[in-house]
This record gives structure tokens, sequence and C-alpha cells, in this order.
């Protein structure tokens, strides 16, 4: 009889070729899903698509949520979920024109916008850590809570504001002029790239990952899990306050019943880019890509004159289509 | 070596949990640069005993001394501080991070809030040379690596902080031969510097080819300790099993019948490994092994629940190569699952759901369900196997372990298996409840139905199976009468010292 000395398996032989393939599709399906949204529209509109003109409208039309999803993208890589994020939207275009109809300074209301979404952000943690309530549920609470605050701080009515520079953050031909993009893109690179920097080379970054990556490992190298998560949370209001403040700009009044459904967008922005809803995997600029192929699509589909019911539809399709391919790398 | 003084001394050691005594008054020392094993059987203790020494875990009683000092962590970071660094059985890396950020995980360099990536990665870089294994880069992601690279990424995030003494728990349980090798030579480089290894195993050949000293647990006591080197194999083993017999096991005669199930070269994915058997009708067939030795995956694999990745199964003379859970159940197998917490049951539903959800039909009418007769087809089963429940709508998480076992025992009856896989049974319940069990099975077996019983407690597999198999490491390396068995020869053939 044979004995049953160390013969097993070996370890998955050839793992890191595996591992390189799963890496290149990470970083390329993106890339690949959106140049093929490109080509195909531009094949369809070969004259106005790729003009310089309508590129600058996608990029704004990007801007909000772009800026949502870099918050969510920390979420997200963290093992959580927001979905107040559209409540938190309109809660914030109604605090900036709340400042701006008393005649507080600008840079104040847009402050208060910002600080809004934060202030959001923080008691979504605060429930979450402290209440120890799965992110959900915690957000679904707040998605509904926040709506209403909005709409009682409005009289649940649009809230009307006098005019200032905040509502020309999103103009497309932007002035000064040699700014050649609207503020509100500049700020979106700017934000991508801090939040793309923070993720790689600070320890908060770090412990981002390591959280959705594995919990208990973090918490065993003594991480300050809670803190990390209050942390993520506040500075995902924080993103999402911004993007308040850039609706508040493009809609030039406070709105509570704006953004009705935005955080879907956001997320799938963020899982189109290769975040996963487990944790551990996400990227800025997969999901700045994520928000780009969802606004190429609308723009084209405005274009072609394809109907709003069958932009929906592919949209869903996509988002579908992206987690599936998600499975399939992370299955061997 | 004899003659230095320890470098880390447990005295009186007493945890635990409810009314179970996990650890009574248990010392254990280990000196400054030896390899002391840590052995005993499944359940001995020895997890709980390196929990308490981690920080994970606060003894009821007793003191511990490192390097001279007083030394009561609260949680495995303070322990980690001040010298003692833990590798686990199941490894804990975060997969997406890459080798260098897992290994200084939680103790990063920073300059200005920013990481010193190159500073970080030439240091995790000089850890894996001093381990003789300067071909992991550090970053490469963890989740591309092997499961023997991803044990030394452990290793080097325990040196990394200067570590004491460092803790490996069952270290070669997922480890093929080549890796295991390399592991011996990374704890040889250990030793050289002076660090002190706990090695934790159930192999008694490693534990001879990398241990200065040993220390046996059994029945969270401390039963013996020694040099390695003067202590014959047998004698070790003796330590381990040699405790005394202290439940009935009720016989009930049965006669084995016809042939009725065929298992030819089963493997699954990546456990067992080309395990084959014959189960006859009235037949209790007994398999031994250790945790990890693939018993689990034997009946999981051949109820349907694991992928089968080859073999043949033939029931009553019908061959295939492989079915659903579904298709097992119509062909008369039962599974009562090892967890029974997670699997085994709906722990917030009642004992009349539990019991019938799987065969509904004799409390249907018309196609509707009568709660009624699902309550009274229940309370039979309750007498039966003396569940002690205030009724039939109890809700299982309620109920004691041994009545929760009962209930998922009294599931198989109602859905009336003809080939029942039971999976440690009797783990983690009081002796009436096993005794009840125990007389259930003998019954089963007379009104000819056939049962192969997975357990790692030896004294029960003797008392109540016909056939005894022990699996090592995924292989079905034997199968005798159970009268040809004893404890000993049990214990040595689940440890691989089988001759």
């Amino acid at each position: 009889m044979e004995r049953g000395n160390k013969i097993m398996a070996p370890p998955a032989a050839g793992a890191a070729q595996t591992g390189k393939l799963r890496r290149f599709f990470n970083v390329f399906g993106p890339f690949l899903g959106l140049a093929l949204v490109v080509v195909l529209f531009h094949c369809l509109e070969p004259d106005t698509f790729l003009s310089f003109y309508n590129l600058k409208t996608v990029a704004t039309q990007t801007v909000i949520v772009a800026l949502g999803a870099m918050g969510m993208t920390l979420i997200i890589i963290s093992g959580g979920i927001d979905l107040s994020v559209g409540s938190v939207i309109a809660l914030s275009t109604v605090a900036a024109a709340l400042g701006l109809d008393a005649g507080w300074n600008p840079l104040y209301c847009f402050a208060l916008g910002v600080f809004a979404g934060g202030a959001c952000g923080l008691l979504n943690g605060l429930i979450i850590t402290r209440l120890k309530i799965v992110p959900f549920i915690a957000t679904l609470g707040m998605f509904s809570v926040v709506r209403g605050v909005a709409m009682y701080l409005a009289d649940e009515q649009k809230v009307d504001a006098p005019r200032s520079w905040i509502d020309s953050l999103m103009d497309i031909n932007p002035e000064p002029s040699w700014l050649v993009l609207p503020p509100g893109v500049w700020l979106m690179i700017f934000a991508a790239l801090l939040v793309a920097g923070m993720l790689r080379y600070t320890a908060f970054g770090r412990y981002v990952f390591g959280i959705g990556s594995n919990e208990a490992t973090a918490r065993l190298c003594g991480i300050k899990v809670e803190r990390v998560k209050l942390g993520i949370y506040a500075l995902a209001g924080i993103f999402t306050g911004l993007a308040g403040t850039m609706q508040y700009s493009r809609l030039t009044v406070g709105d509570p019943t704006v953004a009705m459904g935005l955080e879907l967008d956001i997320i799938a922005a963020v899982v189109i880019g290769g975040g996963s809803l487990s944790g551990g995997a996400g990227s800025v600029l997969g999901s700045m890509i994520g928000a780009f192929i969802m606004a190429f699509l609308k723009n084209g589909c405005d274009l072609v004159g394809v109907p709003n019911y069958v932009q929906k539809i592919i949209i869903g399709v996509i988002v579908v289509a992206a987690v599936a391919v998600d499975q399939l790398r992370h299955r061997k | 070596m004899a003659e230095m003084k320890p470098l880390l001394e447990m005295q009186g050691i007493s945890k635990s949990f409810g009314s179970t005594h996990a650890l009574t008054d248990v010392a254990f020392d280990v000196r400054a640069g030896e390899v002391h094993a840590l052995v005993g059987e499944n359940g001995a203790g020895k997890s709980t005993l390196m929990k308490v020494l981690s920080g994970a875990l606060k003894p009821d009683r007793g003191t511990i001394r490192l390097k001279g000092n007083a030394y009561r962590p609260t949680s495995p970071i303070e322990g980690r501080r001040a010298g003692v660094a833990m590798i686990y059985q199941e490894l804990t890396l975060a997969p997406e991070l890459t080798v260098e950020a897992n290994v200084m995980l939680g103790i990063e360099e920073k300059r200005f809030g920013l990481l010193g990536l190159k500073s970080m990665a030439a240091r995790v870089r000089r850890v894996f040379e001093r381990l003789n294994h300067p071909e992991i880069d550090p970053h490469t992601l963890v989740a591309d690596l092997g499961v023997g690279a991803r044990q030394l990424v452990e290793v080097a995030r325990a040196l990394i902080t200067d570590a004491a003494v460092v803790v490996m728990d069952e270290p070669t349980s997922s480890l093929s031969a080549r890796d295991t090798e390399k592991l011996f030579e990374v704890i040889a480089s250990l030793k050289e510097r002076g660090v002190s290894v706990i090695y934790i195993s159930h192999f008694l050949e490693e534990v001879r080819r990398v241990a200065d000293r040993f220390t046996v647990l059994r029945d969270g006591h401390t039963v013996g300790t020694g040099d390695v080197a003067h202590t014959p194999s047998d004698e070790i083993i003796r330590l381990m099993v040699g405790r005394q017999l202290d439940e009935m096991f009720p016989k009930v005669d049965h006669e084995r019948g016809e042939p009725i199930l065929e298992v030819e070269a089963l493997s699954g994915d990546p456990l067992p490994e080309s395990v084959g058997f014959t189960l006859h009708e009235g037949e209790i067939l007994g398999v031994a092994g250790l945790v990890g030795a693939g018993r689990t995956e034997t009946v999981r694999t051949l109820f349907g629940l694991d992928r089968l990745r080859a073999g043949r199964v033939a029931v009553a003379g019908r061959a295939d190569r492989g079915a659903t859970p579904w298709e097992r159940i119509r062909q008369g197998f039962g599974l009562l699952s090892e967890d029974r917490k997670d699997e085994g049951l709906a722990q917030n539903l009642s004992l009349a759901d539990n019991i019938a959800l799987p065969h509904l039909a004799p409390y249907a009418r018309h196609g509707l369900l009568s709660p009624g007769r699902m309550k009274a087809g229940c309370r039979t089963w309750m007498d039966t196997l003396e569940i002690k429940a205030r009724g039939a709508d109890q809700q299982v998480v309620d109920l004691s372990g041994g009545n929760q076992q009962k209930v998922a025992l009294a599931r198989l009856l109602h859905q009336d298996a003809a080939i029942l896989l039971l999976d440690e049974p009797t783990r983690g319940i009081d002796v009436g409840s096993k005794v009840t069990i125990y007389r259930q099975i003998g019954a089963l077996a007379k009104a000819r139905k056939a049962i192969v019983y997975v357990s790692s407690y030896l004294p029960e597999l003797l008392g109540i199976c016909d056939r005894i198999g022990v699996m090592h490491r995924g292989r079905l390396v034997e199968i005798r009468d159970a009268a040809e068995w004893t404890e000993q020869s049990l214990m040595a053939c689940c440890v691989g010292e089988n001759q």
C-alpha cells in the first residue's frame, strides 16, 4: 500500500503568468472598453464626436460623476459602499444656494457645500464604525435621511440664489480663455491625481487596500481599522461635497431633488473601472475611465439620436458585462 | 544546550470557555535559539496555548515570562512588539497588496507623510536575502505567489520586527514537499540567528527533523516534555493518546450485507487524492486522520458539494463520474456536515422546519404544507433521539450543541437516507448526547443503512465502527477491521509513522 508521504498537488503552476494576465486585463480592460466606445461613435458621427468642443462637453459632463467616483473608489477598495451620494449632492447644492441667498461670500458658500458633504461622510463613517452597521444599510438610511433634510432646508422647492463666480465653474468656454478647460474639469483632474497619489504614496492609502483585502490581518498588524474607515468615509464625503457644488454650478440653483440615483452611476463607474465590491481592488485611473465610458456613451447616443431608454439599457448591460469580466478574472 | 536558561517560560496557565477546560495548569518553556515542538491530538489545547502566548486570549490563571521579564500581552500587536510573532495556520496576508506592503503593514516608514517606498523595499529585500530567498521580489502582489512563498512572506513579517520567538502553527499543512524543505532551511537559519521557534505539528517525522525538544499536550494538560533525540516516536505517540476510556459505546448488533457504495480513485480539487473503498449495507466505516488530511473533502466530493476531479462512484452497482447533491440525495445519500453552525442547520428556523426541509412530501396535502403534521412528525423524532427542546417550533439556535447535532441527525433519519456520510458527528457535544448518537448509529446499521463515520476521536472510532480507514495527506492509506487497530497504531498511521 502506498504511503501517504508528502505527495500533494504543487501550488498552481504558472501562477505568476496568470497573475500578469490578470493585471493586464485590470489595466487595459477598461481602456479597451473606452476605446471601443470612442471608435464606435467616431464612425457613426465622424464630424462632431471627436471635435474639441464635443470632447470638452464630455469632460464637463463627466466632472460630477468622476468627483463622486473618487470618494467611492476609496470606499469600494476598503470593502464598503456608499448609497447616500445622490442625496448628499442634493444637500450640498441646497447648502451652497442657501448661503449665497443669505448674501455670504461665494467662497464661503463653496466651502459650505463641500463641508456639508464631508459632514455627511463623517456621519456615515460614525454609523458604520460606532454602531457596527454594515455600510450598505448605514448609507441606505443616510440616503433617505439626507434627502429629507435637503428637502426640509429647501422648503421642498428649488432655492434661487444670486449669480456668483461659482456659476461659471462648469462653463464649457471658460473665462479667462487661457484656462482652455472649465475650472471644474481642472478640479476633477487635480482630485484624481491627489487620490491616486494618496493611494500609492501614503500609509493611509495602503491601509485602505489592506482593510479591503483582509480586515483581520490589518487589525492584527496594529492598524486602527475603525479610524481609517472613519477617515475614508469623511474624505469620500468631501469629494461628494465637491461634486455637489459642481452640480450647483451647473444648475445655478439649489435643488433638493437633483441627482436621484446618481450614486448608482458612480458605483457603476468604479465597478466598470475594475473596482471589486468584495474589496481590495480598484484604481483611480480605472474609475476615471469608467466615468468617461458612461459620459461618452450618453453623449454619443444623444448625437446619434438614440433614445434615452436605449441608453439606459446599454449602460446596464455594460455594468453587468464589466462585473462578469471581473468574475472571469477572479476564477483561475 | 541543556544548561541554557529559558527565553520564554509559561507556568500554571489555565483557560476555560464556559464549562470546558481548554487548558489546565499548563507549563511550557522555550530556550533561546531552540526549535521546540508542541504536539498533541486535535483539540488538545495547542492552539489555545499559543493564542494565550500571542495575546489573542487572556489566560484565567498563570504567568508568562519573556527574556526574564513578566509578559502580559493584551493584544497580538502588543505580543508582536514584545517579540512574539505568530505564523498562523490560515495565512494572514492581504492578497491584493504587494509583498513589501504586507511585510511592512502597520510599521510603514514615513517621511513628511509620504511612504519611504525605496527604503522599505530595500529592507524587505534584505530580509529575504537573510532567509536565502532573494528571488522573492518585494513588488510582487501576494495574490501571484504560491503557497510556499506566501509562508515566507509571513516569516519575513516576523523577522522584520526582530522577533525573539516565532510560533509556527502547522506550517506545512498546505505546503508541497519542496516548499516544506525550504521552510526547514529557513527554520535552521532562524536558529543560527538565535531566534527560538515553537513548531506546532502533528507530523512526527517533521518534529524529528527540525525540533530540539518537544512538549506534549493532552486534554489541556502538559503530559510530557523532553529531547527529541533521546525519545523514541513510540513514546511520543503514547503520550499523545494515552487517556482513559471513560465513555460507553453501546453495541448494537448488526450484520454486513451487500456492497452498496463502491468508490474508485476518487480525487477532488485539490484533496482527496485517489481514494478508494467499498461500503456495505449495514456497515459502519470509520475514517480517521488529522485535520487537513482530506476526510471532509472526501465526503463532500462524494456528496457532490466539491468538484470531482477524477474517479468513479458506483451506487448499488450503477457507476457515475460525479453528481450534484440533488442527485445524490435522490440516490439515498445523506450528509451530516462537520460545520453545523454555518452549514448543517438553518439556525434561525424551528426544529420542525429544519428536520422537514429536505423531505416535505409527507407533510403536504393537496400541495399545501400542514404545519400541524410537520410538528407532529418532528415530535416523534424528538422522542426517538431524546432531543431536549421546549417544542417543535423552538429555534435551533437556542439549543445546546448536542441537541443541535441530534436535530441534524434527525433530518437524515427523516430523509430516510440509505447511505449516511457523517462528518465529526460528536464534535463539541456532551457525553450524554454522544451516547445517544452512538446508539442511534448502531440502530441505523441494524436497519441495513450504510454509514461513513469521520472522526478525530480515536476511541469512538474503535468503539463503534466495523472497519476503519486512515487518511494521511489526501490519501486513504489503509483500511483494516476495527479489531485489528489500536489507538496507538491508528495514531501512528495518522501521523505518517505507518509500518
